[in-house]
């Protein structure tokens, strides 16, 4: 469980957070979405412990992050988009990292492996950094840790891997870990996310559960010039429009979360108050 | 698998289960995959799956034993026809109708198509 309370962060003068304040629960898949520079990374290593808030509080299983007590070192997994892995070989780099995370699970770390076809004795040194990126995400999933935070995952990852992380991620998901996953390519991801987070302008302009978000909302596809008279947000496709609008007749569609972001810079405060009421 | 643009994803999943048991691929009072084999197998947020699950728990389609799994109910096969149809004639056929319209075609300039189709697949 991570909670977090009025945080405020900036670089330099350049404010990030003003007051962000939200609770996330373990059981889910947290997508975080936002333009660049809106504090998408910034969010996850703060929850890491690896930047500290200005201002503001963040809890995590209890613990204050910036603190970094080994219980709360050992819950936690940051992949971060770039990172550093030392030159030696895939078993003592288990050797030497896995001893910090007691649930660590060595198995299921071989077995993702082999899933994105490494060979389990491979040197990390001159690996690309696609394949250095699955060793990585594969040793964080492993680790068990209740909190696993993934900025970017499936960048520099190849279609075929990016299919592998996704079944390495849904694998990984159980009602004690909490995922957080920061992604611009959101197509990558989409069937994994079940929570979402909005980053602009120095606050979460939306946080929501696409269950609810169908319920409230209608995606379609849409020939019907109507459609558009009280859409939320439109595109002209070969086919027609693609039409965000309020779900008024109880209709189920597909959340494209794609559509849900662009509906929502548009006009956030429209999108915020449907997706409000209850 | 390859999922559809418009239609949720728990009923796209709820579809293929049902294909299984209409297909005889998975048989009554057979124990079906967990929710997270089928989640990894389909690379989609085992909540969705599990939301599957109980929809068609609902249908009569598929039965908890508490503890051991999820299973094809007896009567899984009949239930999950009797809800594929109704899903089909609902959400597939008005756009093939609509596309009939426009091509000004009959429901009777389908039969040999219907016929040839049934032959080669059968």
């Amino acid at each position: 469980m991570i909670t977090i309370n009025d945080l405020h962060f900036h670089y330099g003068k350049k404010d990030v957070f003003k007051g962000v304040s939200t609770t996330l629960e373990p059981g889910h898949i947290y997508g975080i979405l936002g333009k660049n520079g809106t504090g998408k990374s910034t969010l996850l290593y703060t929850i890491a412990g690896l930047l500290y808030p200005k201002q503001g509080s963040i809890r995590v299983n209890g613990f204050a992050p910036g603190s970094r007590q080994p219980g709360f070192l050992q819950e936690v997994f940051m992949v971060p988009e770039e990172f550093y892995l030392p030159n030696i070989s895939i078993p003592d780099f288990v050797k030497y990292y896995s001893p910090f995370y007691p649930k660590f699970d060595r198995d299921a770390f071989y077995g993702f492996m082999k899933s994105f076809d490494i060979p389990a004795g491979s040197l990390l040194q001159g690996m690309s950094y696609g394949q250095k990126k699955k060793v990585y995400i594969s040793f964080g999933v492993a680790s068990n840790a209740s909190v696993l935070l993934m900025d970017e995952p499936s960048n520099g990852l190849d279609i075929i891997s990016k299919g592998q992380l996704r079944k390495v991620i849904a694998g990984a998901t159980t009602e004690t870990k909490t995922i957080l996953i920061s992604s611009h390519q959101v197509q990558d991801l989409d069937n994994l996310i079940d929570e979402v987070l909005i980053l602009d302008d120095t606050e979460i302009i939306l946080k929501q559960n696409l269950d609810a978000v169908s319920r409230k909302l209608l995606f379609k596809i849409s020939l019907d010039p109507e459609d558009l008279k009280d859409a939320l947000y439109s595109e002209s496709i070969l086919r027609g429009n693609t039409v965000v609008k309020k779900n008024e007749h109880a209709e189920e569609s597909r959340v494209d979360l794609e559509l849900l972001y662009k509906a929502t810079m548009a006009n956030p405060e429209k999108m915020k108050s449907i997706l409000s009421l209850n | 698998m390859e999922f559809k643009e418009t239609q949720p994803i728990y009923l796209q999943i709820a579809d293929y289960v049902c294909e299984k048991i209409v297909t005889k691929a998975w048989n009554a009072e057979e124990r079906i995959p967990a929710v997270r084999e089928l989640a990894v197998q389909l690379e989609v947020n085992p909540n969705t799956v599990m939301r599957t699950y109980e929809f068609l728990q609902q249908k009569d389609i598929l039965y908890n034993q508490r503890g051991v799994g999820l299973f094809v109910a007896a009567e899984g096969a009949k239930n999950a026809l009797k809800y594929r149809q109704s899903e089909f004639i609902q959400k597939e056929m008005p756009s093939f109708f609509r596309s009939m319209v426009l091509l000004q075609m009959d429901v009777s300039d389908l039969e040999s198509y219907f016929k040839k189709y049934k032959k080669s697949n059968p």
